[in-house]
């Protein structure tokens, strides 16, 4: 029997929520990218790394929390956490503009010279990470684990087909809301804001204008240092901590940036809804979305699935390629915030 | 070669000596063969990026293709596999090549427009679900066939020494095909693009289970032609009485041998690649590269077809690169696509180009011999160093134990430390281009 109300259902719990959230995920990390891109002039190849250790912070910080006693449960103590993430990532990405880039920058260094230093300092980042909390998956999520179990939502529906709403993809989504529109206040309605936008529309007049360059960069490191953790410890909450994972990330983050035009903001977050939206529904099997569709004569008997998920990243690398080929400045025009 | 430089191989070498009486003479050879593998896949970067400026961190990708070619070329053909569905395979990998091909043109000869857009769509989803149709009830068929022994075509039986080429031919075609769509991006966008390939590539060879096992891992890759095996050398008395002499047990000298055999094919590709790049970099077309690359639009303006020769370059880098993944995974006799990472196969030869010179060969050389050393070394020196600067804690004390544990990854951040520092003060490396 053609049901599209399960059909739909059954699209929204496994294609639907999860690639909003994910998409959410890597819109966050893909504005820490095109925010340096567009003040520094250079791909941080070490943004994945940053992430990775933004998010150890927040874990130590919520085990020692949760050995504390301290909870807000329902929610998760991780949340608790972040500030301490954000602000201990802060230090250590402005220490490391301190002894690495501010150089290059006073020599005016060609932007690969950027890119050869950010491979060191993810070399780096990736080994503190790997030293201190070792390359081994970790959980840290607590408090509950649904807004709505597959069960309930039955209940509530009557229909066949549940959908469940995990606790983590509802955080996911309401803080990129939150940092999104606290973002984009910033770079659009406060003075330092205006002044970044400024400089990264161009510099030299910027520069004339009385604009001090150095705190342009060194707000825009702790903004990026901010959305890095966050990004971070949302993509661990919902999925898990895995150091490498995040080096992984790298693709993803990267094709949504440049997909939305790097340098562009509103541009990485359409780019990271692209990313996500496509590769979850390129990996995911349709066969019972496709079943409800159909008359039961119909009924496929594979999986329809397009790819296996291993291929996620061709997905990504795919439709970078497109856009470099046909559209090279991204859908929104790149290079500017 | 100045003397500076030949006392900066001589210290490798010493050090190399060092650790055969600190630790052991077979993990000095055992270092000494990667080192010269490192050493050819660091000319292979150099190519790219010392000769033409190609920033092109796909290196991983080519050096696993040369470890599936040893594969698919030195292993014994699956006959029960090939009846199968061995045939169907290649027809439907044909005909996705096709539908492809097929795509291009239609985007070449149709005007722009709507109906361009339309055709070409339907004609690569008709050509994907009629490729999977093929595709799909053939590999099911391969991967059916004793799937806990083979479960895989095989290979064609030819010499792994084949399989060397045929890995620099597989990377260099790969290579070809990925030059064409992404060389001519700017800069950092080749970057990601060719890292993204090489995830691809290592996706592939991780899934395609019925080209070479995919993660179950295809063992007993035979040896190179004059090798032999250890337990072959123990049971000849001749070996036994020439072991003898100096005074080693068979075991230990069977052992030393293979190495030393396998360090001597090495150094013969890598003298041979050496040569033929150094012979290319003093050339005209050494010359023209190099001028492409410290100015592509005056380069263009006197008439060099740039995107072509990044695409030549980018195609013998690639290849050379392919060469040394053959190498490694022919001395490793066995392929392992879950152990490919970005790392320690890209980034890490990398490091190896800039610490020694970019731009000049003998620099990437050293840089291999230097950088693989201390990739090895830096563990047990970390080690070490931990355990001398924590001595004062009790031996059961967590941060003393947690340091011990985690100095297997003391490499990652000095490796980073090391990038940092000769970008920073060194930045033409340590052995400069002239």
């Amino acid at each position: 029997m053609v049901d599209i109300l399960n059909a739909l259902v059954v699209l929204a719990n496994f294609v639907l929520v999860p690639a909003l959230a994910y998409g959410s995920q890597l819109a966050l990390g893909a504005l820490g990218i095109t925010l340096i891109y567009g003040i520094l002039r250079f791909s941080n190849f070490a943004h994945g790394d940053t992430m990775a250790f933004g998010t150890m912070i927040v874990i130590l910080a919520t085990w020692w929390m949760q050995k504390a006693g301290v909870s807000i449960a329902p929610l998760p103590t991780a949340l608790l956490a972040l500030p301490i993430g954000i602000a201990v990532t802060a230090i250590v990405v402005l220490l490391t503009d301190r002894a690495v880039y501010r150089f290059y920058r006073k020599v005016k260094a060609a932007p690969i010279i950027f890119v050869m230093a950010s491979l060191g300092v993810m070399f780096i980042m990736n080994g503190l990470v790997r030293f201190i909390i070792g390359p081994k998956e970790q959980t840290f999520a607590d408090g509950a684990r649904f807004i709505i179990t597959a069960r309930d939502f039955k209940h509530m529906t009557g229909l066949h087909e549940g959908m469940a709403i995990k606790l983590s993809q509802g955080i996911t989504l309401i803080t990129a809301v939150i940092v999104v529109a606290a973002l984009f206040w910033f770079l659009n309605r406060t003075r330092t804001g205006k002044s970044m936008r400024a400089f990264s529309d161009n510099e030299d007049l910027a520069l004339l204008s009385g604009i001090n360059p150095e705190r342009v960069v060194l707000i825009i490191w702790i903004i990026v240092a901010a959305l890095a953790t966050i990004a971070g410890t949302l993509y661990g909450l919902d999925k898990s901590y895995k150091p490498f994972t995040y080096f992984q990330l790298l693709l993803p983050m990267f094709a949504a940036a440049i997909v939305g035009g790097l340098g562009n903001p509103l541009g990485a977050i359409a780019g990271g809804f692209v990313i996500s939206f496509s590769e979850v529904s390129v990996t995911y099997a349709f066969k019972r979305v496709v079943t409800y569709l159909v008359p039961d004569s119909w009924a496929p008997d594979g999986l329809v699935q397009l790819l296996s998920t291993d291929y996620k990243f061709a997905v990504s690398f795919s439709i970078l390629i497109l856009v470099l080929l046909f559209r090279p400045t991204g859908i929104f025009k790149g290079q500017s915030l | 070669m100045n003397l500076r430089n030949i006392s900066l191989f001589l210290v490798i070498f010493a050090l190399l000596i060092l650790v055969g009486f600190v630790q052991s003479w077979s993990v000095a050879f055992q270092l000494l063969s990667f080192c010269l593998i490192s050493a050819v896949m660091a000319l292979g970067v150099n190519i790219q990026w010392g000769y033409a400026g190609l920033f092109s961190v796909g290196t991983m990708g080519f050096v696993a293709l040369g470890g599936l070619a040893t594969v698919i070329t030195s292993m014994p053909p699956v006959k029960e596999a090939w009846a199968a569905g061995g045939v169907r395979v290649l027809v439907a990998l044909l005909f996705a090549g096709a539908v492809i091909v097929g795509a291009t043109q239609i985007y070449k000869r149709m005007k722009p427009g709507r109906n361009r857009a339309l055709v070409l769509t339907l004609e690569l989803i008709a050509g994907f679900f009629i490729y999977r149709a093929l595709f799909d009830p053939a590999v099911s068929a391969i991967e059916a066939v004793n799937p806990a022994g083979t479960g895989y075509l095989g290979g064609l039986g030819l010499p792994v020494l084949v399989s060397w080429l045929v890995g620099g031919l597989l990377a260099a075609g790969v290579a070809w095909v990925i030059g064409k769509v992404s060389l001519g991006l700017r800069s950092d966008y080749l970057a990601i693009a060719t890292l993204g390939i090489a995830e691809i590539i290592i996706a592939v060879l991780k899934n395609e289970d019925w080209l070479a096992r995919g993660v179950k891992n295809v063992n007993g890759i035979p040896r190179p032609w004059p090798v032999p095996y250890e337990i072959s050398l123990q049971k000849s008395t001749a070996f036994i009485d020439f072991a003898q002499r100096f005074g080693l047990n068979p075991v230990d000298a069977s052992s030393y041998t293979v190495k030393v055999l396998y360090s001597v094919l090495f150094a013969i590709v890598l003298m041979i690649v050496l040569w033929m790049s150094q012979k290319a970099l003093t050339s005209p077309w050494g010359r023209m590269m190099r001028a492409i690359r410290d100015n592509e639009e005056a380069a263009e303006a006197m008439g060099k077809d740039v995107t072509h020769r990044h695409l030549q370059v980018f195609v013998i880098g690639s290849a050379v690169l392919g060469i040394a993944g053959a190498m490694m995974t022919s001395l490793d006799g066995l392929m392992t696509p879950g152990t490919y990472n970005p790392l320690r196969f890209t980034f890490l030869i990398w490091v190896m180009v800039i610490v020694g010179g970019s731009g000049n060969n003998w620099g990437s050389v050293l840089g291999g011999f230097l950088i693989w050393f201390l990739w090895i070394e830096v563990e047990p020196i970390g080690r070490w160093l931990l355990d001398v600067l924590t001595s004062p804690m009790p031996n059961d004390y967590w941060l003393r134990i947690h340091l011990l544990n985690s100095a297997a990854h003391m490499r990652l951040l000095t490796m980073g430390l090391i990038l940092l520092l000769v970008l920073r003060f060194w930045p033409k490396g340590l052995i400069p281009e002239k």
